[in-house]
């Protein structure tokens, strides 16, 4: 353990740690632009300069590990000048464009040019320019900017894994670019504009729009898939001008997905911000009184079930939940998929392994999923194992393209069956793994013989000893938000279409059910926050919130509980919905025992002892889940066929569609010109 | 030099190695241990601009890439680092003065200007014929014969003066010019004969080089 002094503060450090590192476990900043936490170090922006006793010449920190006895400097003469000779290069041929550039504000290199940099240039001649370069839709460049410190090349290597961006030419000449006009292709490729220090990578949606000392920043929960994400919710007024990551080591680390971050322009169109009901068969505005009354007429007569959509909050399907149950109603239903998904056994239906607790594995099994489009987030910690440790990786479903080399072993269950038994390619692998891991995706339940899939999934993680003391393997991961929540909460009935059999529907948010299997004369109540085919069929509609406007619990697919907060107002008459329900129930005489946000949160402990337990994984108990039947021979399917739009948020984004046709459709199209 | 690549020419769709340049090219992706074979991508570089007359297409570098196993942007950076790789058609004769502190000295300007006159193009152009290229690089390292020209990467052309270099053009046209000084002196010897060393060689009864 090399022990030395930092600006004379003394630190005892692990061995290679560098002293960039060890000057901020003490509290010490180094300015930097090309070191990044996440990312390998280049050394090459020479911006963390510091003075080492005995050494000639002053020091890069980021690229230097800690020696005993090492006496380092950040505050000397030495290391001062230093810095400001490089800051002078870096400006050489930086534009003085502060002013109507988009990273004026939180700029690193404008922030380190005041704290470490010459107060006036000197520079007389001539700057150079560089051209733009396209990189879709989401990513704006101005090239002129860039200040080389490859960030954005490392990011592509080592965490998106699309090897796109690269450093052309040399010298005066050397520019970031792609390979001959290239877009870059990543369901990650939004981070590039963090990473980024100066203002040569922003986002191109939310150009010119707001500067950062106008937004007001709220921490949030991402709802559009079921990762989880921390995410930071930047409003001006009540507008939601952008959405960044907010770091969770255990979770998204510092990175969020393009959909994360650019879904957001969905919150604005097609927004239902006020009630309706139908009347001679047209949807007609209404008043909140008149919509709770058609309500409550239609319930003496029916007998109402509901279903809970993908982006639903806890405490609303709490409350919708004791208020159905009030009501006597049975078919209860968040698998509005009709994944077959026992929630009895939540061994059976939690992501056990946690998304950190992959950099442990040494073998993993997908089986119907794409991780790549279900959750990129996960896949990107796939991706940092395979990079770490070249683990394995097979693949059984659908031949998908994903950014770490798998062998493809089959289409559907009887190669899972195979592997039960110990058969097939990939049964070598895994029983030499030492943490083997299966995850199992929704296109793998999303049939009738579900049940028989996730048994034969159980039987091969036991059959490669994936459950043992401290590792558990076997995983399902999901992609609504709500889904683990809601299963957490029972929200189920047995038979995930038996709600087709009722004359009175509550749709929570239920943008994803199949509309069509509703019955003709069946009463539904739509109460959500975009409109769409579903919120057409209803006979009344209830204006909710969506994830940014309201305080919401959220349990991901590892079965963490997180608490966002809300950023903004819901639009126009729209509430928030556990308080819609809360309302609704006052109406109808049931009226529900809790009256504020802790209540509620209370309620749900009561009901899941677990919703106590914040941002903790709690690990399940293992069961015999699953139902031993023969499987179908059909091949599994894909839960997402389009990653850029899953839910009623994102198929409203204009970006979202305008990522769908560059990316999505250019590559139909390539796949149908190269049959 | 910029980076940025000219577009007004036509890219070939693909690129092949031909069968003996594949040869070659096995035999340098084998120096390399395996999984290390993205090594061998200066040599195919060389390989693929030889074969392609003298510049290097896109098509080729997705062959190269396809080849070793490497990211197409790898490729790319190698072969826009170095000057030695044209990423656009440079002529049949491609004209590389050096213009760089001792071959100016020695008159290299007058040099240049004296091809672009007689030409009718400016460094960085070819003739319409596509006959003849030129640009400028860096030293080339003949600083002792200076002024100097290398021709398609390859020979040197040495001693230039205004005069003889139009000589050594149309020349070269005719297929019929000589590398190496045109003032016909034995490679870098003095210019004034062998003077270094003289009287002490004498002196030590060694026998006289020059």
């Amino acid at each position: 353990m090399p022990k030395l002094t930092i600006d004379d503060i003394e630190v005892t450090v692990e061995p290679g740690t560098s002293i960039i590192q060890a000057a901020e476990q003490v509290g010490i900043e180094i300015p930097r632009f090309c070191y990044h936490d996440k990312l390998s170090v280049p050394a090459n922006c020479r911006m963390c300069l510091v003075e080492v006793e005995k050494s000639p010449k002053p020091m890069a920190s980021c690229a230097l590990p800690c020696g005993d006895g090492m006496k380092v400097h950040t505050q000397s003469e030495k290391a001062k000048q230093a810095r400001k000779n490089v800051m002078e290069m870096l400006l050489v041929n930086h534009p003085l464009d502060c002013p109507i550039c988009d990273q004026g504000g939180e700029c690193d290199l404008q922030d380190q040019a005041v704290a470490y940099g010459y107060d006036r240039s000197r520079y007389e001649e001539e700057k150079r320019a560089v051209t733009n370069k396209n990189l879709g839709p989401l990513v704006k460049t101005v090239m002129t900017r860039c200040i080389q410190c490859t960030r954005c090349v490392r990011f592509g290597e080592e965490i998106a894994g699309v090897e796109e961006l690269g450093v052309i030419g040399r010298g005066e000449y050397l520019e970031i670019g792609t390979y001959v006009e290239q877009m870059v292709t990543s369901e990650l490729s939004g981070n590039l504009i963090d990473v980024c220090p100066v203002g040569a990578l922003t986002s191109k949606p939310y150009a010119f729009t707001a500067r950062p000392w106008e937004l007001r920043k709220t921490p949030g929960i991402d709802v559009l898939d079921a990762v989880g994400s921390n995410i930071r919710i930047d409003a001006r007024g009540g507008e939601i001008m952008r959405i960044l990551p907010r770091l969770h080591e255990d979770v998204n680390e510092e990175w969020i997905s393009d959909k994360t971050r650019f879904a957001v322009d969905g919150l604005k169109s097609d927004r239902l911000d006020r009630c309706y009901v139908r009347r001679n068969g047209r949807l007609e505005p209404a008043t909140w009184e008149e919509a709770f009354e058609a309500v409550k007429t239609e319930a003496k007569k029916r007998t109402f079930g509901a279903i809970v959509g993908d982006l639903a909050d806890c405490e609303s399907v709490v409350a919708l939940k004791d208020l159905m149950e009030s009501l006597g109603a049975k078919n209860l239903e968040c698998r509005q998929d009709m994944a077959q998904i026992d929630p009895a056994h939540p061994a059976g239906y939690l992501f056990n392994t946690t998304i950190a607790g992959i950099e442990k594995a040494d073998a993993i099994l997908l089986v119907g999923t794409n991780p790549r489009t279900e959750a990129a987030l996960v896949n990107a910690r796939i991706r940092k194992t395979w990079l770490a440790k070249r683990i394995k990786v097979g693949v059984i479903g659908r031949k998908i393209d994903l950014n770490y080399p798998a062998q493809y072993l089959g289409a559907g269950p009887e190669t899972l069956a195979e592997l039960a038994e110990g058969k097939g390619a990939f049964a070598g692998v895994l029983a030499n793994a030492k943490n083997p891991m299966i995850i199992l995706g929704a296109g793998a339940l999303r049939r009738a013989d579900g049940y028989a899939v996730a048994a034969l999934a159980r039987k091969v993680a036991e059959k490669f000893n994936m459950v043992k003391d401290g590792w558990n393997g076997y995983n399902m991961l999901h992609t609504q938000a709500s889904r683990v929540g809601a299963l957490m909460l029972g929200f189920v009935a047995g038979d995930a279409a038996s709600w087709q059999k009722v004359d009175a529907l509550y749709l929570l948010g239920a943008d994803e059910m199949p509309v069509e299997n509703i019955k003709p004369d069946c009463f539904v109540v739509y109460q959500g926050h975009h409109g769409g085919k579903v919120a057409a069929r209803a006979d009344v509609i209830l204006p909710g919130a969506a994830y940014t406007e309201k305080s919401g619990t959220y349990v991901n697919t590892e079965g963490r509980v997180q608490n966002g907060l809300q950023a903004v107002f819901p639009p126009g008459g729209a509430r928030e919905d556990w308080q819609i329900i809360a309302g609704l129930a006052a109406v109808l005489g049931r009226k529900l025992p809790y009256e504020t946000l802790p209540q509620v949160r209370a309620r749900l402990a009561a009901v899941n002892p677990a919703f106590a337990r914040v941002d903790e994984i709690l690990p399940a108990k293992w069961t015999a889940f699953g139902k031993d039947g023969k499987c179908d021979a059909k091949p599994f399917g894909a839960a997402i066929e389009n990653f850029y739009m899953t839910d009623a948020i994102s198929r409203a984004s204009k970006t979202m569609q305008a990522c769908t046709d560059a990316f999505v459709k250019a590559e139909e199209e390539k796949a149908v010109a190269h049959g | 030099m910029s980076v940025a690549v000219k577009k007004d020419f036509q890219q070939p769709k693909d690129f092949k190695f031909s069968k003996e340049n594949m040869v070659k090219v096995e035999l340098h992706i084998s120096k390399y241990p395996k999984g290390r074979q993205a090594s061998a991508v200066m040599a195919l570089l060389t390989i693929a601009q030889e074969q392609n007359g003298g510049w290097i297409p896109e098509a080729a570098m997705e062959e190269i890439a396809r080849i070793l196993d490497m990211p197409r942007i790898k490729v790319f950076e190698v072969a826009t680092f170095y000057t030695m790789y044209n990423l656009s058609p440079k002529g049949k004769h491609h004209i590389q003065f050096c213009t760089t502190t001792p071959c100016w000295l020695a008159g290299s300007a007058e040099v240049v200007r004296a091809c672009e006159k007689h030409l009718g193009i400016h460094l960085g152009e070819t003739t319409p014929d596509g006959e003849f290229h030129l640009s400028d690089v860096e030293c080339l390292g003949a600083c002792v014969n200076a002024p100097v020209f290398q021709h398609n990467g390859d020979d040197f052309y040495e001693d230039l003066t205004p005069e003889n270099v139009v000589k050594v053009l149309d020349d070269m046209k005719a297929g019929r010019a000589k590398p190496g000084s045109q003032t016909g002196r034995a490679t870098s010897m003095g210019i004034k004969g062998a003077t270094t060393l003289h009287d002490q060689a004498k002196k030590a009864g060694v026998k006289d080089a020059g």
